[in-house]
């Protein structure tokens, strides 16, 4: 009695599991280059772990069900093994994980061992408890000397940049990210205090922000819109909200945006917020 | 003490009977500083039950904040005045729940209940010897874990409050002092003690372990007979004794960089609360990582290792059947312990370490899912053609081969380099390691305990009430855990105090409701066990010597085993741990002490008796 109901209960359980990955819950769309790839390789693996889980289960289940002692006094199979089915089960399943080991390099690959094409456009984003500046180079595409003894939030000069640097006059600091859609953009990650984490679910992508470190990272969106940038490595109390969005916009409008000015450039940051809802 | 051990030492009185440590008269040597193994064991057992039920009872309140946030409770305003003020969790009060529940959790609980407490009390009795290698090593180390504990729990009355960086602490947010948050201050301080301590007290542990197994077998038991029990407590503490000093020797540079201005982890130029630190420069954030994991990853095995040895263990007894390719399982387990310590990478894809570092630790890691599939084929394999007979070990046993590959296999996804783009740190990595390291292993030491209970207090455990405890345990954990991978997929960030910043976390409240339901459920079941616990050391039915009808050499002894274990008669072992249902025996299982007909001999003879396995054994 208690084989059966356990059998059947590991069943209803793995019936459970699997029905939960066919409620509606999902990915949000991806906005990425890599993103399909990204979801194609989270497919086969979720197949091949599903399937694998269903099996396990299945079998767990059924050697249960099947092999309760019956009280009949009945004595069980004497069997120490079997060296061919070691064998089989170890090849096969070192030769499935093992390939998906090696399929689970390609968009990693693509997106880390390759470095942005020439020409990229740059923003260095610059992490703080529990607040993201992103500081776009301007007009000139140069990026004006940033000092950390400089830094000073009370004057909002949140990354120390250096009024004196001519480089830094046409810089912009602003708390939201913009990147032109389908264009390759380039970050460089760096953290004033703690490790924080770069984290935009749609956009498959994330990446520690490590103090001490200017982490390069470069990706390609292509869907425009406004998407939520959360911070993803616990860096203290408010990491819930530390918070920020990522506007993708056409690349004419981004041009525009980062050839003005702090003033003009943060007034327009905020009408493109609102535009993308 | 040390004297006495060393007067008395040698093996050839084990054969008269003398044991090398006198039996305790007065209470305080029976029960608080014993060095008898057996009350160690229980010693262990017994502080890994009180940390399970803080642990638990902070992850009750870490579900209530995150369900309801902002509600007002005000039993905790009197209970946490700073934390929850008006009965309001603060977010560093749920950080610091998240912190304390994780550190004790995996170091009080998952690395005591099935080393120190099972593994304690049984190595010994299951190779035949009469206590563990160095007794008063192994008071020591008991009694340093505990100081280690409260240590701990000091951490949440200090000004502050407990840390809120979590268990695995990550610089520079946990070497930069207070500015970097409350609890990071005097907290954080008896955090990295406490660690350092514990890390003290399990070497001692392993050195000890390791000793007994190699040196202090019973005449016949040779490696290749012993239970796998034995064989899962001898490659943890290998783990143990390889990776706690690395844990060690961190905790002590992150204690120099917050006390004595050293910067092993902290680079140049921060700016903390708009501040400048110039006391310090080139150090790395990611140093510790790699430190942190090199001990973290072994840890995850030091802590499922014993659970999968008791799982086997068990089945066997269970299904009358020998275990399913033994040498498999004992290459099985060696092949996991070994690949474990070449994996800890795959915990810092993202953190900013090479990405053709990352590759290579994806490879191995995906490679470490062989020998854990061969152990679950093994597992079902034992199953096959047995008389399964369903008693609340047995059910715990099947229940942790189930959440062992519903938890484990989830790491083919969590170990690519591409998937963990978008996976790292979300709630699917939480029920990942929660069912594998955690379920799983809790269900380990519940089938141990049910399994050795009667061993250890001469009575059963209620069996009504332990099915009970184990149909709602089993159903709810999967209730808790299962929709976590889905709110990991959708994104939902792990040590959040709230989701409600966040547009894209909105529609996944009622799986966060129906989570809470399954840890209020699964949490209150706990409580039937408790009392089952308690009610039957006293009230339980007798147990003989052998209730379960097993074959290894705990069973051969009284219920409970007298001082010495064997009554001044070192057994002596003629055969495999796991001889059930052999064709034209009398009975269906062979214990390990039956001499094979026209042996009879052997067993009279005393001559040599410590043998660590030489003598006679017939492969």
């Amino acid at each position: 009695m208690t084989g059966r109901a356990l059998a059947v209960v590991i069943w209803l359980l793995t019936i459970f599991c699997v029905a939960l990955f066919f409620m509606g819950w999902w990915f949000p769309p991806s906005i990425s280059e890599h993103g399909p790839a990204y979801d194609q390789q989270f497919l086969i693996t979720i197949i091949v772990v599903g399937i694998s889980f269903v099996l396990a289960q299945v079998g767990l289940g059924y050697m249960v069900w099947r092999y309760r002692d019956t009280g009949r006094g009945e004595r069980a199979l004497y069997s120490h093994g079997s060296n061919r089915l070691e064998m089989t089960w170890t090849v096969i399943t070192a030769v499935i994980f093992i390939s998906l080991a090696v399929l689970g390099q390609r968009v990693w690959a693509s997106l880390h061992f390759q470095p942005a094409p020439p020409g990229t456009a740059q923003i260095e984003v610059v992490a703080q408890q529990f607040q993201w500046n992103f500081h776009y180079p301007g007009a000139d595409k140069q990026f004006g000397r940033t000092d950390p003894t400089l830094v000073k939030d009370a004057d909002l000069n949140f990354v120390g940049l250096d009024a004196s640097d001519p480089l830094a006059k046409d810089d912009a600091v602003v708390a939201s990210l913009a990147v032109p859609l389908n264009r390759p953009i380039e970050l460089t990650l760096r953290a004033k205090d703690v490790t924080h984490s770069f984290w935009v679910p749609p956009l498959r992508f994330k990446q520690d922000l490590v103090p001490g470190m200017n982490i390069k990272v470069h990706f390609t969106a292509n869907k425009p819109g406004k998407y939520e940038l959360a911070c993803a490595e616990l860096c203290g109390q408010f990491h819930f909200k530390m918070k920020s969005y990522m506007l993708v916009i056409p690349g004419n409008e981004y041009d525009e945006l980062v050839a003005l000015p702090q003033a003009q450039f943060q007034a327009r940051m905020g009408e493109l917020l609102k535009k993308y809802q | 003490m040390a004297e006495a051990e060393a007067a008395h030492g040698t093996h050839a009185e084990h054969a008269e009977g003398v044991h090398r440590h006198p039996a305790p008269t007065n209470f305080i040597r029976k029960y608080i500083f014993s060095i008898d193994h057996k009350v160690i064991g229980i010693q262990y057992l017994l502080l890994a039950m009180a940390s399970v039920f803080v642990g638990m009872f902070l992850s009750i309140l870490m579900r209530l904040n995150l369900t309801w946030p902002g509600t007002k409770w005000p039993i905790l305003g009197t209970l946490f005045p700073a934390g929850a003020p008006n009965g309001i969790m603060q977010p560093e009060f749920y950080l610091s729940l998240v912190t304390m529940h994780g550190t004790m959790m995996v170091f009080f609980v998952l690395t005591t209940a099935p080393q120190g407490g099972f593994g304690n009390y049984f190595l010994p009795i299951q190779i035949g010897a009469d206590d563990m290698a160095f007794p008063t090593l192994n008071m020591m180390s008991f009694w340093v874990t505990f100081v280690g504990f409260l240590v701990l729990l000091s951490a949440f009355f200090v000004e502050g409050g407990a840390p809120l960086g979590g268990w695995t602490a990550y610089p520079t947010l946990s070497a930069i002092g207070k500015d970097a948050g409350p609890g990071q201050g005097m907290g954080m301080n008896l955090w990295i003690i406490s660690i350092a301590i514990f890390c003290a007290g399990s070497l001692l542990g392993a050195l000890n372990f390791i000793t007994t197994l190699l040196n202090m077998r019973a005449r016949g038991m040779s490696l290749m007979r012993m239970p796998l029990t034995c064989w899962s407590w001898f490659t943890t503490a290998v783990l143990a004794l390889l990776a706690f000093p690395v844990l060690l020797a961190a905790g002590i540079l992150l204690y120099l960089d917050r006390n004595a201005m050293t910067s092993f982890f902290i680079p140049g130029g921060l700016v903390v609360s708009d501040k400048l630190l110039v006391d310090h420069k080139g150090g790395s954030p990611i140093l510790w990582q790699h430190l942190f994991w090199f001990f973290g990853h072994p840890e995850v095995y030091i802590a499922i290792l014993p659970g999968m040895g008791a799982t086997s263990h068990i089945l066997s007894t269970f299904a009358r059947k020998p275990v399913f390719g033994y040498r498999a399982m004992v290459f099985a387990m060696f092949g996991i312990g070994l690949l474990g310590f070449f994996v800890w990478g795959h915990h810092m894809f993202i953190s900013g370490m090479s990405p053709y570092s990352g590759m290579a630790f994806s490879i191995l890691t995906l490679s470490i899912g062989v020998p854990s599939a061969i152990k679950t084929f093994n597992w079902i394999g034992t199953l096959w053609g047995g008389r399964i007979r369903f008693t609340s070990p047995m059910l715990f046993a099947i229940g942790f081969v189930s959440l062992f590959v519903a938890g484990g296999i989830t790491g083919l996804v969590l170990g690519q380099t591409t998937l963990d783009l978008s996976m790292h740190d979300t709630y699917f990595v939480l029920a990942h390691f929660h069912l594998v390291m955690g379920v799983a292993a809790i269900f380990g030491i519940f089938a141990g305990i049910y399994f050795w209970f009667p061993k250890m207090f001469g009575r059963m455990m209620n069996e009504t009430l332990g099915k009970l405890h184990f149909w709602v345990t089993f159903v709810g954990v999967y209730l808790i855990f299962a929709p976590m991978h889905i709110m990991g997929i959708v994104g939902m960030p792990r040590r959040y105090a709230q989701f409600t910043e966040y547009d894209f976390l909105k529609p996944l409240h009622s799986l966060v409701l129906l989570v809470t339901i399954g840890v209020i459920i699964t949490a209150t079941i706990q409580l039937v066990f408790l009392f089952n616990f308690f009610w039957s050391i006293f009230k339980g039915r007798r147990a003989g010597d052998n209730p379960w009808e097993a074959t290894t050499l705990e069973w051969s002894t009284p219920s409970p085993p007298p001082h010495d274990n064997f009554a001044g008669i070192p057994p002596v072992v003629h055969r495999g741990a796991y001889e059930f249902s052999v064709p034209g025996a009398a009975r269906d299982f062979i214990m390990q002490t039956e001499p094979e007909p026209g042996e009879a001999s052997e067993i009279v003879s005393t001559e040599g008796s410590s043998g660590n396995g030489h003598n006679g054994h017939k492969h």
